[in-house]
């Protein structure tokens, strides 16, 4: 199921300015890859070009490919809704469904995308709770509200609900920015098991979690605020922390700015 | 002598402060006059809601009690307004049956058509043309009841023979939309105008809590590959029902007490019609409006009642609007 990414020359604005300049990587099929750099530098906008998210927001727009395996996600008459259905994300805050209940919070997607009986609902949301590392936790309150869970807990209910379809790629944007150390772990943990089934790929503040979770660490800068934002390198994560080939990623992770 | 009083009475003044009754804020600081000030106002218009509420209650149920205790006919089944009769003998089925079924008419037909107008601003329409959109609704709630009673009863009413024609044609088997060619002063169409009349209100605050639905909630469905209809149905509506509920509450409100477009509308008889479309029936705040001028001392205190029964029945559609709500709150977007 897992796809590889393959971007290149890719430009994103918002309305006529431009937030990240001609950016090219692959991204391997079970494989995590981070991102990481200074905050404003177009790590999350980048993230939200691959399931075109990105033009969601008034003004964004985007040129340039992005292939995953041999389809351009931005090709003529591709429909973004169907890119998204195919490429899942989660999001920095846990944003569970507020009105549906824990099982109708994972069952969402493949409500969206058809008809389904009730026990093959249950098997997916019980395969997706347990991919999700929260089926023993919640088994017994499947019908309470999704946002009565704790916020860690909420994050894998995200991640849960994002996995019952099945994508080829996962975006994560921060997935553990507001949750609590132990909650981190969780997650964290988890990460190492879903690349097992799919592409994934996370922006994350934490250069310890980076270093952590990926195999492969991208490292994005901008020159100044008001300029672009770009792809300085991207290489495997133990040479991104051990022996960068660039000056500035080495001052960036050893603390020297951002 | 006067010295030493003088100074030492503001002394002792802040020490009991604290520990004052009913005051634990000053545990924490001293309080201040602004605090004080503001803490009195905001206390005193609070009491004084309580105190207005209760003094029209009251007023209503004194004047309500003398009249149907001369009351020679049962006041909530008689078919029959006439308090200064010997006997007298009034009941408000009619009345009761006429603002009720109107206002459903009025909360069925505007009900949808505010909530798509609120969802087109806020989630369809380029921005250039929701603010207008809005604003113009916004000048609609501005309008005058006595200007929309004026426009029913010239334009509204004469052109709705079609209307009425094609409902008999379709629906009139079910014998609640049949007409018989009487003029169109009916219950239907004060319902129409009522439910043009309530439109702004239900629109302008259903717009803005549609309006205030996180974006990360937006975000979540359209990440999922949801369509914008799908990202409306789940996101945008949940979180918005409960201010939905109450925004057609407020309109139902209105509804039930609007009083001159009726008055001006509808050709009021005492009887209930089975019907829709025929001619006749009436509201309480409109045979209120259109007796009370001639009205005896007996015949005031007769309409009194009927107001007051009136009163009950906006407060329980309150409460049941409440109660709504309530039931819904932990499903609600308050605590996500």
């Amino acid at each position: 199921m897992a796809k590889r990414i393959d971007v290149s020359g890719l430009n994103a604005y918002y309305s006529s300015f431009l937030a990240i300049e001609d950016i090219s990587m692959t991204v391997e099929p079970r494989s995590v890859t981070a991102f990481i750099g200074p905050s404003g530098c177009g790590k999350s906008t980048f993230l939200r070009t691959l399931n075109r998210m990105h033009e969601v927001t008034p003004g964004g727009r985007v040129d340039g490919k992005v292939m995953l395996d041999d389809e351009n996600l931005y090709g003529a008459g591709i429909d973004p809704v169907a890119v998204r259905r195919e490429v899942g994300m989660v999001f920095q805050r846990p944003n569970p469904f507020p009105t549906m209940s824990v099982y109708d919070n994972v069952a969402a997607g493949l409500r969206l995308n058809g008809k389904y009986k009730k026990s093959q609902l249950d098997d997916v949301v019980e395969k997706s709770l347990r991919g999700a590392n929260l089926w023993n936790e919640v088994k017994d309150r499947l019908n309470k509200p999704g946002s009565g869970l704790s916020g860690g807990q909420q994050q894998r209910l995200c991640i849960a609900r994002a996995i019952a379809v099945e994508p080829n790629v996962l975006l994560m944007d921060e997935p553990c920015s507001a949750l609590d150390p132990i909650s981190t772990l969780a997650i964290e943990d988890l990460i190492g098991e879903l690349k097992e089934r799919f592409t994934i790929v996370i922006v994350t503040h934490n250069m310890q979690q980076a270093a952590r979770v990926s195999d492969r660490t991208a490292f994005f800068n901008l020159a100044a605020v008001g300029q672009p934002g770009k792809l300085i390198e991207i290489d495997d994560t133990e040479r991104i922390f051990s022996n960068p080939s660039v000056q500035a990623t080495e001052d960036y992770i050893s603390g020297r700015f951002g | 002598m006067d010295i030493t009083t003088d100074t030492q009475k503001p002394t002792p003044s802040p020490a009991p402060g604290p520990t004052g009754p009913g005051d634990q804020r000053a545990a924490r600081g001293a309080t201040r006059p602004g605090d004080r000030i503001f803490l009195g106002l905001s206390r005193g218009s609070g009491i004084l809601v309580l105190v207005i509420m209760a003094a029209i209650a009251a007023f209503l149920t004194y004047r309500a009690i003398l009249a149907i205790s001369k009351d020679e006919a049962n006041f909530f089944t008689t078919f029959e307004w006439n308090p200064s009769g010997v006997p007298a003998e009034f009941g408000i089925a009619v009345l009761a049956f006429g603002t009720i079924v109107s206002s459903i008419i009025a909360m069925v037909i505007a009900v949808p058509i505010a909530v798509g107008i609120a969802l087109f601003i806020t989630h369809y329409a380029p921005r250039r043309l929701g603010g207008p959109i809005a604003y113009v609704i916004d000048l609609l709630a501005a309008v005058p009841s006595i200007v929309y009673g004026l426009w029913g009863a010239l334009v509204l009413v004469p052109h709705l023979n079609g209307l009425y024609g094609w409902l008999d044609q379709y629906l009139g088997w079910t014998g609640i939309l049949e007409w018989n060619g009487g003029a169109p002063r009916s219950l239907f169409t004060v319902g129409i105008l009522l439910a043009i009349m309530i439109l702004p209100i239900i629109t302008n605050v259903s717009r803005e809590v549609f309006r205030q639905v996180p974006r990360m909630h937006e975000e979540a469905a359209l990440a999922l590959g949801a369509t914008r209809w799908e990202v409306i149905r789940m996101s945008v509506i949940p979180f918005g029902r409960s201010g939905v509920i109450s925004a057609s509450m407020l309109g139902l409100g209105r509804a039930l007490g609007e009083t001159m477009a009726v008055a001006m509308v509808l050709s009021p008889t005492f009887d209930i019609s089975p019907s829709l479309l025929d001619p006749g029936g009436g509201t309480f705040a409109q045979n209120i409006a259109s007796k009370f001028n001639e009205a005896t001392v007996m015949g005031q205190d007769a309409l009194i009642a009927s107001g007051l029964v009136l009163f009950v029945i906006t407060l329980a559609v309150n409460g049941a609007a409440r109660m709504i709500i309530a039931r819904r709150k932990e499903y609600s977007g308050a605590n996500a």
